[in-house]
């Protein structure tokens, strides 16, 4: 019960839903960077949503089947082939032992997610299969897929082909994207034009986007209010001493590109954060394409909390569409 | 101390004791961490301490972030007769300073730095108001360290000198981030020593490297059996400078998988500490020498 990679694509990993409990040792989260789009893909094709499936990033792998399943891809519109035939996205489709699974060139978005019946059944390390390749953890030998991989799967259940998730419901950011941002953390370091500035200017993704963390670039830089550095901090007004840091926080070294943390990021450092990018918008994040212009939008925390049901609700009702 | 609380978004707190960093603020980031956890607040899922903040991650679905903020701030009290004493382990770590690798990675990120014309060592000993470079390293091993937060990447530890603040080292972070450090380089940034548990970025000024394996995600390494990340905040270390000939055979006894960590149980006391940090080192020391 596997599958053989033939190609890897460009970045491809192992990813569930993460690995919480650990971060208090430096251990991220890690999990699928579009959580929505892997509980989906998974749900198309009969998995616990917390099924480990592929995280493939602009490209998609050449996967040969030693078993037939069903497969679902989400995310990123990067079109699937099974033995050169296409595949519609967000549906489930039959692949045969044998058969090879393809993908077009990406069309939009950043990131695909493979669900394969039965889930992935590689070894879990500390609750999670989602692969931290910085520190060799989870995944398949602790790394991105590679060629030869023969990669396991476990038992799935029979669903029918077809399962589909309803156009309307499937979420990706739109251009310029939009994420809702609670200042909070150290937002009081930076003077009140600099936050005014922030959430006014038109942002870019910068190349430097990874599953660390998302560069922007093109907004005015930072300034800082004055003070003197705390002692241990560091000589920067950026510095602060040594922190933990949440996920979907958002640094400005230096005071020049904020840099959005996610789902591998550090667990702490030395930069101040100016707030979290909320947590219904962390999956969008996962689906920028370097250049996509970007804007920052202030929320409350009630709205924050709004934003996060309106997700959940979505999600329900596809859970509703396809039980 | 005025404690300052903060949403992280909607899934965090973040709780920061004081701006600057003490073993004070560190020992009320542990007392206030360990009355998290054992409030057992439904919806928490990570607790993490920091040298002298901490952030509490949850599930919004299971509490709001208000009540979770209330809740939080409701154990404030505690970190005034929050213990002040730790039953914990000095640990003797090996240093190769001014070891080969990690001299050919500064070299080769020259252009990062404050001061391209010399190393990290020589720079930070001239800044620390130091004659030689000698005596910068002897100043860096001969007290012990405190180990204030576990993070930034798996299993790194940020180490915290037990000397007076007039004594104390500090030096600035690279002006822009290395892409490469060697794993377990011995490192500086602010006032905090670390260890590159893996290899990777990094910013901190490099001093040397141990050969002592801190990280181990196979979990074959001996003493990484029970778990693959060897440091927790309160450990207290010693480093031991070695030459490249002690270098070679610890190396050798790792790779055999024969090589045991120097560890020994001790107490360690805030007051009595900051009564006579000389002589209360000189005791902690002395706990290694009949390992």
């Amino acid at each position: 019960m596997t599958f053989k990679v033939i190609n890897p694509g460009l970045l491809t990993t192992i990813q569930d839903l993460g690995r919480p409990g650990y971060f208090h040792l430096g251990i991220p989260i890690s999990g699928a960077m579009d959580r929505f789009a892997l509980r989906a893909a998974n749900l198309l094709v009969g998995n616990d949503e917390g099924a480990a499936g592929l995280e493939a990033v602009f490209m998609g792998p050449l996967l040969e089947f030693e078993v037939d399943a069903m497969v679902a891809v989400t995310g990123a519109i990067l079109p699937p082939r099974v033995d050169g035939e296409e595949q519609p996205l967000w549906t489930a489709f039959p692949i045969k032992a044998g058969q090879s699974l393809t993908f077009d060139y990406l069309k939009g978005g950043a990131r695909a997610y493979i669900a394969i019946s039965g889930g992935i059944a590689t070894k879990p390390h500390l609750g999670s299969r989602s692969t931290y390749p910085i520190g060799s953890l989870g995944g398949f030998d602790g790394r991105p897929l590679a060629t030869g991989d023969m990669v396991p799967l476990g038992e799935g259940k029979t669903v029918k082909a077809g399962r589909t998730v309803a156009e309307a419901l499937r979420r990706g950011p739109g251009s310029p994207a939009e994420l809702r941002v609670l200042p909070g953390l150290y937002w009081h370091l930076i003077t009140e034009r600099a936050g005014k500035a922030f959430f006014d200017d038109e942002w870019k993704v910068a190349p430097e986007a990874d599953r660390m963390g998302v560069r922007f670039r093109g907004g005015q830089p930072i300034e800082f209010a004055p003070r003197e550095q705390p002692f241990g901090a560091g000589s920067d007004p950026s510095n602060i001493v040594d922190g933990c840091y949440s996920y979907g926080s958002i640094q400005v070294p230096g005071g020049s590109e904020p840099i959005v943390l996610h789902r591998d990021a550090v667990s702490g450092g030395g930069y101040f954060t100016l707030g979290a990018v909320v947590s219904a918008d962390m999956d969008l994040i996962g689906q920028l394409q370097p250049h996509t212009p970007t804007r920052f939008v202030r929320v409350t925390l009630e709205e924050a909390l709004t934003a996060r049901r309106d997700r959940a609700a979505l999600l329900a009702r596809i859970r509703e569409d396809l039980s | 101390m005025h404690i300052r609380y903060s949403h992280g978004g909607d899934e965090h707190i973040f709780v920061e004791i004081g701006e600057e960093m003490s073993l004070d603020a560190f020992f009320i980031s542990l007392s206030l961490t360990r009355a998290v956890r054992e409030a057992k607040i439904d919806g928490v899922t990570e607790v993490c301490p920091a040298n002298s903040s901490f952030q509490v991650k949850f599930d919004p679905d299971k509490i709001s972030p208000d009540e979770m903020m209330t809740k939080v701030k409701a154990l404030e009290h505690k970190a005034e007769d929050g213990e002040k004493t730790l039953k914990t382990r000095i640990i003797e770590i090996p240093v190769y300073y001014q070891d080969p690798w990690t001299h050919e990675t500064l070299m080769r990120f020259r252009e990062r730095h404050q001061d391209p014309s010399g190393s990290d060592l020589e720079y930070a000993a001239r800044i620390n108001g130091y004659d030689s470079v000698a005596a910068f390293i002897e100043a860096h091993h001969s007290s012990p360290w405190f180990v204030s937060m576990v993070g930034f990447v798996a299993g790194l530890p940020f180490l915290y000198q037990l000397v007076d603040r007039d004594r104390q080292i500090e030096v600035p972070k690279y002006l822009r981030p290395r892409t490469d450090t060697p794993k377990q380089t011995v490192g500086y940034g602010g006032c905090f020593s670390c260890i590159y548990s893996v290899r990777g970025a990094g910013g901190y000024q490099m001093f040397g490297i141990t050969p002592m394996p801190i990280y181990d995600p196979t979990q074959t390494v001996s003493y990484l059996k029970d778990f693959m990340v060897f440091f927790q905040p309160g450990d207290i270390v010693k480093w031991k400078p070695i030459d490249r000939a002690e270098y070679d055979t610890i190396l050798a006894q790792v790779e055999a998988n024969t090589y045991a960590p120097r560890i020994r149980e001790v107490v360690f006391d805030l007051e009595a500490f900051k009564a006579d940090m000389d002589g209360f080192n000189a005791r902690l020391m002395e706990a290694l020498n009949d390992v």
